[in-house]
């Protein structure tokens, strides 16, 4: 940036290069954050039942954390452009019971074709929701909350109070859901395949980069010629194809479907998007921040178990966690601005 | 403005289409005094947190907690109630409690700066476990006949269910409030232009915390509405509720981006998503059609202005 200009000017920089330092700190401590805070669950349970930390439960904790994360990241994407994707958990209802049913319906199919089939679904569920935001040009928020429902309504009707068993799904999509290598579980893999994926592409690609800036001021955006309709539809495609994909390993993990799965799970997702660091007013954040802060979540909700405090109490924490995560985000943004403030007086002086 | 009130005049239009396609279609049942009463109980609710929510929403903010803090009133009347409180201390100490949960997104969002829909859906999930912990899932239903009544019969001599006459006269308050006073031109002016409005002397931060205030507080209203007519208290009462009023509210004619939106629209968009809502239960249609239905409404309730509007500008550049 002004690295070389600052510096060569004069030594009251000093201040400025702190201001800098403060601001890419700011965007590790989150991700510390995250981390000390899954310490600080982890440790008091393991040391109240030492069984929490053996691999098995471990396994576990990744598993349940792992369906949430994939969707974590997918609205990372629609976040960091200042929209946010209510819908997810209908697409993944809608592409959960469709697949299971195709499987069910047409024993033969292969174990790809059918996860492909899922992952259509949510392409054209995003699609909808992309075409509606960019073109419609209405806010995110109401057309993902409308299309919330409709996605819904329409699993409900297309399933008829029918359920997907187990026993009628091939043995191929089931192992999906509990095999694994070296040990750990392929779900995990997927969805770390996924968030790497995510993460590069947001780091070091053009378009990826443009989605911040998008989220930063869309104004300025549209002036510096990106792209702004074609972007936003992206985002939303994304996080759709994701959402199916995360249907689709929903039936492999769970076995049994109907059309209530995934109910309620986009509060979920916004949760750990926000307290993974990722600002909802765009422009900042990490698909692994998100991650992280889906495990965290997922984390907490085991702990609960393994403590023996009633499961009540789990929505009531992640409520409190989300605000804390806001408040504190808020509290060091405001901290940053001074200090940047202060470091743009003094080079001026 | 005038766009608003086409919209309103369309709502208006559309309500006539769907009474007489109801009266028609269902032989004269869909209007008939016993239908009105059931009609009537089904959008209590709604009815009542859409009237705050109208003022949150053209002050430019969001609240998505509402339907938690409903079900937090109601889990609080039924832990109280078998506390062995009485229910005359009970009511107004829930609607206190509800004041406090929006006084907390109140401040949040103006105190710290926080965009109120990260605060709310926070609050949202928090509320509903609170209701969790403080009634877990099991429900309390014993409640005397003298209240429960409130909820399932007829003002005496009519068929107008009690929780909207409760309605009736609060659209009226808050009708006033919005429309009629200086509160209320205020907060058209912090959702059109928030700084200016702080630049024009309003006191911003105080009128957004009332809002909320109040939005809390009739949610727990609709919260003792909802217990009083199910005669029963659950910490899951009103799941997923706030998607059908903001859906109501949007109906209405008032815009997410704030600013705009009349009382009017909001009380014609609550009564055209009920109408319709019933007209379809009473042809047997499914739910999941219902839910189809809502959130087709609430596209096509944002997308119309949009539409109108480049339609409006096609027609100023091509003459």
């Amino acid at each position: 940036m002004t690295t070389q200009l600052g510096d060569a000017v004069a030594p009251p920089s000093n201040r400025r290069t702190t201001a800098r330092r403060l601001s890419t700190r700011v965007g590790r401590v989150r991700e510390l954050g995250i981390v000390v805070a899954l310490a600080l669950v982890v440790i008091p349970t393991a040391i109240v039942n030492p069984r929490f930390v053996q691999p098995q439960s471990l396994r576990d904790l990744l598993l349940n954390a792992s369906i949430v994360a994939l969707l974590a990241v997918g609205q990372t994407l629609v976040v960091v452009t200042r929209n946010v994707d209510l819908s997810v958990g209908s697409v993944l209802g809608l592409s959960a019971f469709l697949t299971a049913q195709h499987f069910a319906d047409h024993p033969g199919t292969p174990l790809l074709a059918g996860i492909g089939l899922g992952v259509a679904v949510g392409l054209a569920c995003g699609l909808l929701n992309g075409l509606l935001v960019a073109l419609g040009n209405v806010p995110s928020l109401v057309v993902t909350l409308g299309t919330l429902y409709v996605f819904r309504g329409v699993d409900y009707a297309l399933a008829q109070g029918r359920q997907v068993n187990a026993a009628d799904l091939p043995d191929a999509l089931l192992a999906l859901g509990s095999s694994r290598v070296l040990g750990i579980p392929v779900l995990v893999l997927i969805t770390l395949a996924i968030v790497a994926v995510a993460a590069v592409y947001l780091r070091s690609y053009r378009s990826g980069r443009e989605l911040y800036a998008l989220g930063s001021n869309p104004e300025a955006a549209a002036l510096a010629g990106i792209p702004v309709a074609r972007r936003t539809l992206t985002t939303f495609v994304l996080s759709g194809l994701v959402a199916g994909l995360a249907g689709a390993l929903w039936v492999a993990r769970y076995g049994t479907v109907d059309a209530a799965a995934g109910t309620g799970l986009e509060l979920q997702v916004v949760a750990a998007v926000v307290v993974g660091g990722v600002a909802i007013f765009g422009g900042s954040g990490t698909v692994a921040g998100a991650a992280l802060g889906a495990l965290l979540l997922g984390t907490i909700t085991s702990c609960l178990v393994v403590l023996q405090i009633p499961a009540f109490w789990q929505q009531a924490i992640s409520g409190a966690l989300l605000l804390s995560a806001i408040t504190v985000d808020r509290l060091l943004a405001l901290r940053l601005a001074r200090a940047l403030r202060s470091a743009e007086g003094t080079s001026h002086a | 403005m005038r766009n608003l009130l086409r919209w309103e005049t369309a709502l208006v239009f559309l309500l006539i289409v769907v009474a007489l396609t109801g009266q028609v279609s269902t032989d004269g049942s869909f209007l008939s005094g016993g239908n009105l009463f059931y009609l009537g109980l089904d959008i209590g609710e709604i009815a009542l947190i859409a009237l705050p929510l109208t003022l949150v929403i053209v002050a430019g903010e969001i609240d998505l907690s509402v339907a938690s803090v409903l079900g937090l009133a109601s889990a609080l009347v039924g832990w109280l109630w078998n506390a062995g409180w009485p229910l005359e201390t009970i009511l107004p100490v829930v609607v206190v409690a509800g004041a406090l949960a929006g006084a907390v997104n109140g401040l949040l969002v103006t105190r710290l700066g926080l965009p109120s829909l990260a605060v709310t859906i926070g609050t949202l999930a928090l509320y509903r476990g609170l209701a969790l912990v403080v009634l877990g899932d099991t429900a309390v239903a014993d409640f005397p006949a003298a209240y429960t009544d409130f909820g399932t019969t007829p003002v005496p001599g009519t068929d107008i269910p009690y929780p909207i006459v409760l309605a009736a006269v609060l659209a009226l308050l808050f009708g006033v409030a919005l429309h009629a006073s200086s509160f209320g031109r205020s907060v058209y002016a912090i959702g059109a232009n928030e700084e200016g409005a702080r630049f024009s002397g309003i006191r911003v931060k105080r009128v957004k915390l009332t809002l909320f205030v109040l939005a809390g507080a009739v949610a727990a209203v609709a919260g003792i509405v909802y217990t009083f007519r199910f005669s029963s208290a659950r910490a899951d009462n009103g799941v997923g509720l706030e998607l059908a009023v903001v859906a109501a509210v949007l109906l209405g004619g008032v815009s997410i981006f704030g600013g705009r939106g009349s009382l009017f629209g909001v009380l014609a968009g609550v009564l055209l998503l009920g109408g319709l809502r019933n007209l379809l239960i009473l042809q047997d249609t499914s739910t999941e059609v219902l839910t189809i239905v809502t959130g087709l409404l609430l596209l096509v309730s944002v997308l119309a202005p949009s539409i109108t509007r480049r339609v409006a500008t096609l027609r100023k550049v091509t003459p």
